[in-house]
């Protein structure tokens, strides 16, 4: 299951992470490293275990569905990197 | 003036209270200490006016006597917590001058309870790493050095920041969060003590997210009582936070100084890797010696486990990153990157925020969730995380407490393990089982190395029992009698 240069390709894209070209190798050879580490779970027997998805085990609590906050448009678009009349500016998504 | 720098939380607090000195006196003082620190680099933003302000607003309220318990008490804020108006970066160049429209919990508690900002601390990015060189801002260095020798140290990491500033008596107390053991690890490497509490104690709403199901706030403090008085404030539950426990808060303080005869303090065999420091090591029965002197039964104990932790948390830890990090486009906050279209933009934006840690760490989450990975990497890590848990609970049926080591050394150099990832990932050997388990669990200083270094002790405990962590704790600050500080040199 070695991770090649073509697969550190294929993960960038899915994380959208531009990586240079040359930087393609050199991290295969890392994430390898990495991976290989991590791969000595195998010798754990866990057959019948179940995965334990919370650090605690408390079932999520329920609120009831209303609106809570809100209406602060000013507030929500003063970080953003560009705004116009109360939106958000972001590139084309549909051509 | 500089003697107000030097006291505890608790004595600050005191003299508040009596008016020996106002919280103007004493938060000028450490805006003082830190603007003769800053060779440090424990801050990535210090704010004056803004202390000063709630400074004067806590010297009203003393005087009316309305203070509250932390009232006119300055500290320092890990730049992880989200702070209303004030820049938040959580140590990454993606969150540009992002300046959140709101508060988070816990330094909102901090804040009710009458506590002053001195600034924003400094911290591996997006709390990746265990010596803070991943900060977008530079490394903090540790006030910390060998004897006889200038050369630069790590003060630990995530929480780097937290740790240097409270060594170097530049905060009373600082707040700080702990994923694999990023308040723990850099307490032990710094001489101060740090708590992480059971997950789901403190709030995580508001705290920029790195792993969800491990991430715990906590506090960084000069003394085990200092550390139980920061955490009654921080602590309680939130709505806001559907994981945030719906329980009381015990007194924590209330366990510092109580008797622990009769306590059963379990030793777990598996901690005693192959080439642990003789002096660490030497520690470690140093503390089992103390906590017996005060009456505990020691236990040997096993966690079978132990040595899958590590491995199991860099495939859930990068997966929880990888998603939680998504967010990071370049949309809505921090700075965004020139591109021909959609795609492209969040590409350059994402390749010119983040840096190399917190990449390589999004690039393992996403390798190990993509189709054909899940069941052999992320599936098998979870049961794993199981499987340590419930070594843990095994133990605690016949253990009030464990003590193991801290952190595998001292205090290394700038530079030693940056260019090594699992080098570095082994600084949390003895503290990532306690996130992975949801436990709570805390390092006090122990004593000094040979070359003048601080080492800590760690004592977990069984879920929401921080109070018997709290007077284990105490019992083996006051047996090792701890109490040097680094010689200023900056």
């Amino acid at each position: 299951m070695a991770i090649d240069a073509e697969t550190v390709r294929k993960v960038a894209r899915l994380a959208r992470i531009r990586e240079r070209e040359d930087r393609l190798e050199p991290l295969a050879a890392e994430l390898n490293g990495i991976i290989q580490w991590i791969e000595q779970l195998a010798e754990v027997d866990t057959e019948g275990v179940e995965p334990m998805t919370s650090a605690v085990a408390v079932t999520l609590p329920m609120r009831e569905d209303v609106v809570t906050e809100g209406g602060d448009a000013g507030a929500i678009l003063a970080n953003a990197p560009r705004s116009r009349d109360g939106f958000f500016v972001v590139p084309k998504v549909v051509e | 003036m500089s003697n107000l720098t030097s006291l505890t939380l608790a004595d600050a607090l005191r003299g508040l209270r009596e008016k020996r000195f106002s919280s103007e006196e004493i938060t000028q003082a450490h805006l003082q200490a830190i603007e003769a620190a800053r060779g440090l680099n424990a801050f990535v933003l210090e704010t004056p006016d803004h202390a000063l302000a709630m400074a004067r607003a806590s010297d009203v309220r003393l005087a009316r006597g309305e203070g509250s318990v932390l009232e006119g008490a300055p500290i320092g804020v890990k730049d992880l917590f989200c702070t209303n108006g004030v820049r938040s970066t959580a140590g990454s160049k993606i969150l540009g001058e992002f300046r959140p429209p709101y508060e988070s919990t816990v330094t909102a508690n901090l804040w009710r309870d009458g506590a002053v900002m001195l600034g924003k601390l400094n911290m591996d990015e997006f709390a990746m790493g265990s010596s803070n060189e991943t900060s977008a801002f530079g490394p903090v260095i540790n006030p910390w050095k060998s004897r006889g020798s200038n050369q630069s140290l790590t003060p630990g990491g995530s929480s780097g920041g937290s740790a240097a500033a409270v060594a170097a008596d530049l905060v009373l107390g600082a707040t700080a969060t702990d994923t694999g053991g990023s308040i723990r690890q850099p307490a032990s490497l710094t001489g101060t003590v740090g708590v992480k509490p059971t997950y789901g104690r403190c709030s995580r709403w508001g705290v920029v997210a790195f792993a969800s199901s491990l991430d715990q706030a906590g506090p960084i403090a000069k003394t085990v009582e200092d550390a139980a008085i920061l955490l009654r404030s921080m602590s309680g539950h939130d709505p806001k936070d559907s994981t945030s426990l719906p329980t009381d808060v015990p007194d924590f303080p209330n366990f510092v100084g109580r008797s622990v005869k009769g306590l059963r303090i379990g030793v777990p065999k598996e901690y005693r890797s192959d080439g642990m420091p003789p002096e660490i090591e030497a520690l470690w029965a140093k503390g089992v010696e103390w906590l017996k002197d005060a009456g505990c039964d020691i236990v040997d104990v096993s966690l079978p486990h132990t040595k899958y932790a590590l491995p199991a948390y860099y495939i859930i830890a990068p997966a929880e990153a990888s998603s939680n990090l998504a967010r990071y486009d370049g949309m809505r906050y921090g700075i965004r990157g020139e591109g021909a279209n959609l795609t492209d933009v969040y590409e350059a934006t994402r390749a010119e925020g983040f840096g190399d840690e917190v990449k390589r760490r999004i690039l393992i989450g996403t390798y190990v969730l993509s189709a054909g990975y899940y069941d052999a990497y992320y599936l098998k890590a979870l049961k794993v995380r199981r499987r340590i848990a419930d070594d843990f609970t095994v133990a605690f049926e016949r253990v009030d407490a464990l003590l193991t080591p801290t952190a595998p050394s001292a205090a290394f150099a700038l530079g030693d393990k940056s260019a090594d990832p699992i080098a570095m990932y082994l600084n949390d050997i003895f503290t990532v089982t306690v996130n992975l388990a949801g436990l709570p669990g805390m390092s006090v200083p122990g004593a000094l190395d040979a070359t003048g270094l601080p080492l800590g002790l760690q004592v977990i405990a069984r879920p929401l029992d921080e109070g018997t962590m709290f007077s284990v704790a105490g019992a083996l600050e006051k047996a090792a009698g701890f109490g040097a500080k680094a010689e200023r040199w900056w």
